[in-house]
């Protein structure tokens, strides 16, 4: 049996790899590198037997389960800006549901895989509800930290192996039967599905919902103007990609017949991003890339050393350091250097006709919009005439009336206020021509204070001051005459005479002051 | 559930959120003045224990290594500063954390060939071995009371440095708007120097203080790392008060959700059920009370001015 499904499914890729190739020329170059990677993957199982036996295909399985956890990681990071670094813990729960139905009897496709996705998706509902309301750095730590919680709760589940883990009693039976135990069917379910999670993983990103999510990246401001709520787009995005994941999940479980809390580990998380990272953020191959580049470089440096990580390390901070965009931003510096100009004007011509196209559909949608919009107007027109009509009308009457009277008895009020006004005026005038009076007869006071002092200098002081001086003068000739021991008492004569002359003086002018 | 025990509990809380203060409180400096998220911080952290152990080796005191191992954690952090973080800081978050998190693949593998994978011992300083009776029946280890004060002092010398000291100001200052104080003339790139080896040295020196209380492995740091942010997004970002409140918050509702989930789950459910169910509960509980401190205030307890 299995060995016919072998030869059988040989026989179909060999025919399918050479009609791939023909329609490869005419996709875009995005899609072109994603179907080309798994057209290779494709191949892996002829590949493998001539090469180490089943350990290819095995890598193979792997690289596949984790392109669509990355891919639905991309979703959240690429379009939704929404770093999620607990992301493993949808791989976790996805397993551990295949696990545990299996654990109890029931691994069938039937239960497991809607109970991995119901998981997944409750899990990213309740979490993602807390996480989405935040932003930035504070989202990267809650879904580590949520991410961390589903690890300890996974490692406290003594029935189901708690740390150490929980042994499949087998893989998840399809309609009975144990297809998935047959590796090079498992294998290609599994790029089936991989390839289908792409699939839906562009379809979203191009769609309607896929531009909501990259523009509220872009301008979260923007997007609320236009109407759009922010936190019901990002949080269906973080549902999609955790169900996703959990596909992924439930794959892994099935492929390792094993699960255990390590899944969930939060370094298993930051592999998912380096995968979405090192592939190149912003094209839908580069998780796919990134999955096979990280598989490859793992089981690579495992061989070459048990410390592997020591040298994995450095090399994420290198890739980090000096190039931009992962390998499919290299990729397209690449393809820019050795575009030549005829291949770039036909790229150019493809990509205008086809934006073209999607203007015209674009027109179209809004054309029908716009005109259903009138119509939504025009109804909404008349239900609000009818309204008024009916209810407004009655109210808003006395309504007006009311107004009319407040706005005459404001009228009074006003004119009241006018005369007030006037009559402020003519009080000020009063108040005025006071003030003028008053200031004129203080200067008249002060100006016959002066006239008086004047005359007391001029009548009195002034010549009794003179005829001491006078007196003094002869005095001092006299003295001056006399022997020269009279100088002393001439000197002191002089003094008082001066003193007593200053001190009328002062006194004179104090006197003069108080006037 | 007896009332010695639960005092014992609860000093055990303490010891935790101290600790969680003293790497959270690094931390949140860091992001708050340079916007950078340092995965790597876990990894000081197991580093600062490490160097301990090896000064320990080397000077034969226990004392002697805890007090050498701050110096010696600031100088690796530093090195690691001017080595990678340095070219990080004008990056986007999602590639900080990527190389940071190459670092700690890096340091936690280096650490298994510098030292082996086997957990390391290092004794008690004999200086404060033995332990103090609480109450009757009831004694509590000297060490993990020098713990709890030694952390005491820390967030003490720590407010005192941020709210009166010149640098202080400006790590203040740097937090709300680093672009500002580098226009008025301060040379913003040393500042950040200073913070990041201070935040190293304050998680190395964390990893110290546990070293003879907890197994020195690699990988420790990571368990606290993730601890740290739960702190730290309940704290808000950029808060040192806010670490502060939020680390003993934690570190207290961890430990006596641990020691007593079981127990009060037992009031409710049959016994056999409650040993499944609590463990489960108990781990979760500090992601709970984070889920609902966000859904109450998105920004956290104590959000630092300037950002959202």
């Amino acid at each position: 049996m299995a060995r016919v499904i072998e030869s059988g499914a040989r026989a179909a890729i060999a025919s399918a790899a050479s009609a791939a190739a023909g329609r490869l020329r005419a996709l875009a170059f995005d899609k072109r590198m994603a179907a080309a990677l798994f057209a290779a993957l494709a191949l892996l199982p002829l590949v493998s037997p001539l090469v180490g036996g089943g350990y290819l295909l095995h890598i193979g399985e792997r690289v596949l389960i984790f392109a669509i956890a990355a891919l639905s990681l991309e979703l959240l990071i690429g379009a939704g800006g929404l770093v999620s670094f607990g992301h493993a813990a949808f791989l976790g729960i996805g397993a551990y549901a295949a696990g545990i139905a299996a654990s109890h009897g029931l691994g069938t496709l039937a239960v497991a895989l809607p109970a991995a996705l119901a998981a997944s998706a409750a899990f990213a509902l309740v979490t993602g509800a807390i996480a989405v309301r935040t932003h930035g750095v504070y989202f990267i730590m809650i879904t580590l930290a949520f991410g961390q919680m589903a690890f300890f709760v996974a490692a406290s589940l003594a029935p189901y192996g708690g740390d150490d883990g929980l042994s499949l009693p087998g893989r998840t039976l399809v309609l009975g039967t144990r297809v998935l135990e047959n590796r090079i069917v498992f294998f290609y379910v599994t790029l089936a599905l991989a390839a289908a999670s792409w699939l839906l993983v562009s379809r979203l990103v191009a769609s309607r919902f896929g531009r909501v999510l990259r523009g509220l990246t872009d301008s979260e401001t923007r997007m609320q103007a236009l109407g759009f709520a922010p936190y019901r787009y990002r949080l269906t995005a973080y549902v999609i990609a955790g169900t996703l994941c959990g596909l992924a999940g439930f794959l892994l479980g099935n492929q390792a017949e094993f699960v255990s809390p390590a899944y969930m580990h939060w370094q298993r998380s930051g592999e998912l991003i380096v995968m979405v990272l090192l592939g190149g953020t912003g094209t839908l191959y580069g998780p796919v890339l990134g999955a096979l580049a990280l598989m490859v470089l793992e089981e690579g440096l495992a061989r070459l050393t048990e410390h592997w990580k020591a040298i994995l390390g450095p090399l994420l901070v290198l890739v980090v350091l000096f190039t931009r965009g992962g390998i499919a931003g290299a990729i397209e510096a690449w393809r820019r250097r050795t575009t030549t100009f005829p291949e770039l004007l036909a790229d150019l011509q493809g990509r205008g006709r086809a934006a073209l196209a999607r203007a015209e559909q674009a027109a179209m949608e809004a054309t029908a919009a716009a005109i259903g919009c009138g119509r939504r107007a025009e109804a909404g027109l008349g239900a609000a005439w009818l309204r008024w009509r009916a209810a407004l009308r009655p109210r808003l009457e006395p309504l007006a009336t009311l107004a009319a009277r407040s706005a005459r008895s404001a009228d009074g009020i006003v004119r009241g206020a006018a005369k007030a006004c006037v009559r402020a005026e003519s009080l000020l005038g009063t108040m005025n021509r006071d003030v003028a009076a008053l200031a004129g007869s203080a200067r008249r006071h002060l100006s016959a204070g002066l006239g008086r002092c004047s005359q007391t200098w001029h009548g009195g002081l002034r010549p009794r001051l003179a005829g001491l001086a006078r007196l003094a003068g002869r005095g001092i000739a006299r003295m001056a005459a006399r022997a020269v021991p009279w100088r002393v008492a001439l000197h002191r004569a002089l003094k008082s005479a001066a003193g007593l002359a200053g001190r009328s003086l002062s006194s004179a002018l104090a006197r003069w002051r108080r006037r | 559930m007896s009332t010695s025990l639960v005092i014992v509990q609860l000093f055990n809380g303490l010891q935790l959120g101290i600790l969680l203060f003293l790497v959270a409180g690094g931390l949140t400096l860091v992001f708050g003045v340079m916007d950078f998220v340092n995965l790597a911080h876990g990894v000081q952290y197991m580093l600062g224990a490490y160097l301990s152990v090896t000064l320990y080796q080397l000077t034969g005191s226990a004392l002697l290594g805890l007090v050498l191992a701050l110096p010696a954690s600031m100088l690796l952090g530093l090195a690691l500063e001017w080595a990678v973080f340095r070219h990080l800081y004008q990056r986007h978050h999602l590639e900080q954390v990527l190389a940071t998190f190459g670092v700690i693949l890096f340091l936690n593998e280096g650490v298994k060939i510098v030292w082996g994978a086997a957990p390391l011992d290092m004794p008690t300083p004999d200086l404060l071995s033995g332990s103090v009776p609480l109450m009757d029946g009831l004694r509590y280890p000297v060490y993990r009371f020098a713990i709890i004060g030694a952390g005491l002092l820390v967030a003490a010398g720590l407010y005192l440095f941020v709210r009166y000291t010149r640098i202080g100001m400006l790590v203040r200052a740097g937090a709300t708007n680093a672009a500002m104080v580098s226009a008025l003339g301060v040379d913003i790139r040393r500042l950040f120097t200073i913070v990041f080896g201070f935040g190293a040295m304050l998680a190395g020196f964390a990893g110290a203080m546990v070293a003879p209380i907890l197994s020195v492995e690699p990988g420790m740091g990571d368990q606290i790392l993730i601890l740290a942010f739960v702190v730290i997004v309940i704290g808000g970002i950029g808060s040192v008060r806010g670490a502060f409140v939020a680390a003993l918050l934690v570190g207290v509702i961890d430990t006596l959700g641990r020691s007593f989930m079981t127990d009060i789950l037992r009031i409710f459910l049959t016994p056999s059920t409650a040993r499944t169910i609590g463990p489960a509960l108990a781990s979760m509980t500090m992601y709970l009370l984070m889920a609902v401190v966000l859904a109450v205030r998105p920004a956290g307890l104590f959000p630092a001015r300037g950002r959202g």
